[in-house]
């Protein structure tokens, strides 16, 4: 059924549909309304859920381990410095391969204080073996919330589903909530898999030699998951008739000029595109859904026919850029295409990212010779 | 694309009122968006949000910068600088207010629509007297001066998304959408 509901409510009504087992979360703006919700299903015994207070993020994290280490679907939320606080543990749910499924509703770190969107936060933890998806309305936060876990109870890997606070959680939109019957079809209950039995006692990741062999394997089903996750999509369509790709890209077979972007952005880059088709100038617009694993190739293959690339990132590595401008350069090395790539940082912090904007970083682009360091869009006077 | 700025206070129910127009409008199967002014909210504060309504998908995530309407919860708000900028010119402001949309002429070349919201709330028991909440009355009178849409999707989307009395909200806007003067 089709409802006008905000991103954070579509988190809520996903993880119903999930029917997760145990949640454990803490509020934090803006991530809050995601937490009163599942809390208040939990309660009225809409969601047969083991809720469960904790005092902070970390115990949080802790809690959704030893749930999913006995085999309980798992499900947390948060934002920002909660995301922060979570860190030490977040290498332990992928380490022991917990197939937790978490939302992060973007939101800037401090210090200086601000509640707003940045996606540096779960940026800064894209190296703790958890997928990593970005959304861009509340379908597709639904929907991936779905997705997440299939993919990871297929691989036993924990999936992170990231929504912009604000521009995305707090937003009204339409929302097609699907039959629990549909959503059952698709996302059974897990699959067996070892798991703590107290009946016949072991361990849980001790120490070894192996370390390496463990990480090499995480590896491998990593690169496995880029497949894996694209064929879930293709399922997905089949039962719901939408997919969502691990890129996704607008206009850009003939492009000259393509913008590569994460998030709410992206939306707004092909109304400006759009504009620019009107006025014969060839612009795409590439999304990047999935960034853990980084899927390479399937952002090259677009890419190799273009003249110029630009990149927009609404994240900072403080000494070196924007994250997805490093990330897509590393790519396109790898296929040698000599293709400029230019820099734009935007939107830090919540700031608007405007029609106005997207149009000055084409400008900025077509006109440019030489692609010289980052371009920072809406600095104040 | 037509895009409503609400402007009131906090706890006299701006956000809902965004979003309870916005899924109205979803009843005459329009796109909509509906979505505050992001940041730390106070009772009593200036607030401010947002509905987009579209025949097509909306694909844009930025601001309003040139509201095609104003729905002000508050007319103490009128006096606060700024209150009109970026609406076009001609278009409407939806007044929470007792007095005349002439006594309004000072804000600029626009159409003004007034309705003692605060009275048809009170009579209907929503809120309290020190403050009642108009969010679902002054909707209600939008319906009516702009004719954008039915009071029935209003009447309807107020039933289907107010928490509490949601029946004392439905007949609040019906009498709002009588009683509006413009």
């Amino acid at each position: 059924m089709k409802k006008v509901i905000s991103a954070n409510q579509a988190v809520s009504y996903a993880v119903v549909a999930a029917k997760a087992q145990v949640i454990a979360a803490y509020p934090i703006t803006p991530q809050s309304s995601i937490v009163e919700m599942l809390a208040g299903f939990c309660a009225t015994g809409a969601l047969q859920a083991k809720f469960i207070n904790v005092e902070s993020e970390h115990s949080a994290m802790a809690a959704c381990i030893s749930a999913s280490v006995m085999g309980a679907r798992t499900f947390t939320a948060t934002s920002s410095q909660g995301l922060a606080l979570m860190h030490e543990l977040l290498h332990y749910a992928s380490g022991l391969r917990l197939p937790i499924v978490m939302a992060n509703v973007n939101r800037a770190l401090a210090s200086p204080f601000n509640l707003k969107a940045d996606l540096s936060d779960s940026l800064s933890q894209r190296d703790t073996g958890w997928l990593q998806f970005y959304c861009e309305s509340g379908q597709e936060v639904f929907d991936t919330i779905i997705q997440s876990y299939r993919i990871s109870e297929k691989l036993l890997l924990p999936v992170m589903v990231n929504l912009e606070g604000f521009i995305l959680s707090h937003t009204y939109e339409i929302v097609d909530l699907p039959e629990q019957s549909q959503v059952d079809l698709f996302l059974p209950p897990a699959p067996a898999r070892e798991c703590l039995d107290v009946d016949n006692p072991c361990m849980f990741g001790s120490t070894t030699d192996y370390y390496i062999n463990f990480r090499y394997k995480m590896h491998q089903d990593m690169e496995e998951a880029k497949t894996f996750c694209s064929e879930i999509d293709a399922e997905f369509k089949k039962v719901f008739g939408r997919d969502y790709g691990l890129v996704s890209t607008y206009l850009c077979e003939d492009a000259d000029l393509i913008l590569v972007t994460a998030g709410t952005i992206a939306g707004t880059c092909r109304v400006v595109a759009d504009r620019c088709r009107a006025r014969g100038m060839k612009v795409g617009v590439l999304r990047i859904r999935m960034v853990r694993p980084f899927p390479g190739k399937q952002i090259c293959e677009p890419l190799r026919k273009a003249k110029k690339v630009a990149v927009i990132d609404r994240d900072f590595s403080p000494g070196c850029g924007g994250i997805f401008a490093q990330e897509v350069k590393a790519s396109l090395q790898g296929i040698n295409c000599g293709l400029p790539v230019y820099e734009f940082i935007a939107g830090l912090g919540g700031k608007d990212v405007t029609d106005k904007d997207i149009e000055l970083i084409i400008e900025q682009t077509h006109n440019m010779p030489n692609r010289g360091e980052s371009t920072w869009i809406g600095l104040l006077k | 694309m037509y895009e409503i700025r609400f402007h009131g206070r906090g706890g006299q129910g701006a956000v809902v009122a965004s979003t309870v127009l916005a899924s109205a409008f979803f009843k005459e199967k329009k796109f909509v968006q509906a979505f505050p002014n992001f940041g730390a909210e106070r009772r009593g504060a200036p607030v401010v949000a947002f509905t987009r309504v579209s025949d097509f998908e909306i694909r844009e995530r930025f601001g309003i910068y040139e509201p095609d309407c104003l729905i002000v919860l508050d007319s103490s708000l009128t006096r606060r600088k700024g209150i009109v900028q970026g609406l076009k010119e001609g278009h409407w402001i939806i007044i929470n207010s007792d007095k005349k949309p002439e006594d309004y002429v000072f804000l600029g070349p626009y159409r003004v629509a007034t309705l003692d919201a605060n009275t048809i709330a009170q009579e209907h028991g929503l809120g309290s007297s020190s403050v009642p909440i108009v969010n679902t009355t002054i909707i209600g009178a939008f319906s009516r001066a702009t004719g954008m849409v039915a009071i029935g999707s209003i009447m309807d989307a107020v039933r289907e998304n107010v928490p509490t009395h949601p029946e004392d909200n439905a007949k609040a806007a019906r009498e709002a959408y009588e009683k509006v003067v413009f």
